[in-house]
């Protein structure tokens, strides 16, 4: 029987990161001195054997709290990470072996909406699709109409990113993303931060693009709401590792409801992990 | 394989947005560039009423060229430098793009804006001089030709510089400073490196900087051919040729760190 081919396939990825001990409060001298000449280090397990396979056209959310591990994976996916070991492919080609036929699928919208502050989003956008061999006026046309889908004001395109508000430029960020057809979209917090009616219309938008393509979706979060809405499968992450998955309807099932209560995704959540999602632990 | 048409598109990228910035932060381009005017002043007014005006340009063109390879390692290596404080980085290491085609595109500006500024300084330079330098026995072609080949040079070392803030956007730029710094005292800038101690001479003979002073103050000094300066410039031909792969060598090494450990996270 021939294995399927996934959009996206991760399998036992595990990432460690080394990082310097916190000294204690009170060390005595010789071994405060010591620690400064060689620092004791941890070994934070960011990624700890994932695995999860996502099909064309389906939403996959990654649920988590801060520091969970949700943007390492979300990294070692887009190629910005090596991971230590295990395997990601990405519509059947390896993202360390075949990394350049990976990128030029694939693009990613992180919580942080990094540009080129004191230039224009148009200018932005230019510069971000000519990475991509787009020409720019392929690249304004597109801009526009992705942006005007968005509900950001196009005539406010020439303006400096400096000069948007937070939800303006993250509709930006998603221009940036969508404007070369990724078939794969990672999407790394896309509404965290902004105001109700920005993340109305961010989410309209993911919905409108599952809808209108068959592209591979993946989506952290740590708004219920937003998994619930958006997500075909939902994945539970906690110290780097996947504690749940399923479809939101299978995940529910697995906490029994409160008495003349019914439960939310948030329940499951706290009895699975012990924490709530503003809970952070790194 | 390459397609070098892409590749080209792409490389003009880094080119338009260096230049877009450039446009962005015109207030502060004014005032490095009437740094760079202040600065080649006060050197070269250091032999005025003491010695010749064959002294007085010996120390301007110091001064120039000095300017001039600076910007060209510095703009490389600050290519990187501000993607890391913007954060866009990520996004540019996450682009289907070659890091040949991505290098070569911030090399190019770094040239183009060297070349501008330095041009630029070199124009305001009678205005303040005067009779003080002659630059009517300076061969133009000879001073070209040695700019184009040292390039090549000094943008192997940028591509060396720009591992630093790749790095540590921190204390990155300060490393490529110090970098900077051992480059300025090795080659002779102001000075002949005959007065160097003899256990520091031999690290002048390996710096570029060295021989396109040379070939530079022949040309606009004695009025040197292309063909007087071979020497020279096979020499820095020569650096050029093995400093570039191997900038692109030691970025690409730490590239794979900076993946490896998590360095292009923003920081900042």
């Amino acid at each position: 029987m021939e294995t399927p081919i996934y959009g996206l396939t991760v399998r036992d990825v595990t990432k460690h990161f080394k990082r310097s001990k916190k000294p204690e409060d009170k060390l005595r001298f010789t071994k405060k001195i010591k620690n400064i000449l060689k620092p004791e280090k941890e070994i934070i397990r960011a990624v700890d054997g994932i695995s999860l396979d996502v099909n064309i056209g389906e939403i996959y959310g990654i649920l988590g709290a801060n520091g969970s591990g949700k943007s390492t994976l979300i990294r070692l996916i887009s190629t910005l990470l090596l991971p230590d070991s295990g395997s990601i492919h990405v519509f059947g080609d390896d993202v360390v072996s075949n990394s350049m036929k990976v990128r030029r699928i694939m693009n990613r919208v992180s919580v942080e909406a990094s540009f080129f502050k004191r230039l224009s989003s148009a200018e932005n956008l230019i510069y971000a699709a000519r990475l991509y061999g787009i020409s720019s006026s392929e690249a304004n046309k597109k801009a526009q109409s992705i942006l005007d889908r968005l509900g950001f004001e196009t005539k406010r395109m020439d303006e400096e990113m400096e000069s948007l508000s937070r939800g303006m430029q993250q509709k930006v960020a998603i221009a940036r993303a969508l404007l070369t057809t990724p078939m794969l979209l990672l999407l790394d917090e896309p509404t965290t931060g902004l105001d109700p009616k920005s993340k109305r219309d961010v989410q309209a938008f993911i919905e409108e693009i599952r809808n209108d393509r068959n592209a591979v979706i993946v989506l952290t979060t740590h708004d219920m709401a937003e998994a619930e809405r958006l997500c075909d499968r939902v994945a539970i992450i906690d110290n780097g590792k996947f504690i749940a998955e399923g479809t939101v309807k299978e995940l529910l099932a697995m906490v029994p409801a409160k008495e003349n209560t019914t439960t939310t995704l948030e329940d499951v959540f706290i009895a699975l992990t012990g924490k709530n999602l503003e809970e952070g632990d790194a | 394989m390459l397609n070098i048409r892409r590749e080209t598109i792409i490389s003009y990228a880094f080119i338009e947005r260096n230049f877009n910035l450039l446009k962005r932060y015109l207030n502060w381009e004014i005032l490095f560039f009437s740094y760079s005017i202040v600065n080649a002043l006060t050197i070269g007014l250091i032999m005025v009423g003491r010695g010749s005006s064959q002294d007085v340009l010996y120390l301007v063109i110091g001064a120039l060229i000095w300017g001039f390879l600076s910007i060209m390692m510095r703009e490389v290596s600050d290519a990187i430098t501000w993607e890391r404080w913007e954060g866009t980085i990520e996004y540019t290491f996450m682009a289907p793009i070659y890091r040949i085609t991505h290098l070569v595109g911030s090399c190019f500006f770094a040239i183009l804006y060297g070349l501008l500024r330095t041009g630029l300084v070199l124009a305001f330079m009678p205005l303040f001089f005067g009779e003080h330098i002659d630059l009517g026995s300076a061969n133009w072609l000879t001073m070209g030709v040695t700019v184009c080949v040292s390039s090549l040079s000094f943008i192997g070392i940028g591509l060396m510089a720009a591992i630093f803030p790749l790095l540590s956007p921190e204390k990155g730029q300060a490393a490529t400073g110090i970098l900077q710094s051992v480059l300025l005292l090795i080659s002779g800038i102001y000075y002949d490196i005959a007065v160097l101690p003899d256990w520091l001479q031999p690290l002048s003979h390996i710096s570029p900087a060295t021989y396109t002073l040379r070939s530079i103050r022949a040309a606009m000094l004695e009025n040197a051919s292309i063909e007087s300066q071979a020497g020279n410039l096979l020499l820095l031909l020569g650096i050029g040729i093995v400093l570039i792969p191997f900038g692109f060598w030691v970025f690409h090494l730490a590239e794979k760190y900076a993946k490896r450990v998590g360095r292009l996270k923003r920081s900042g």
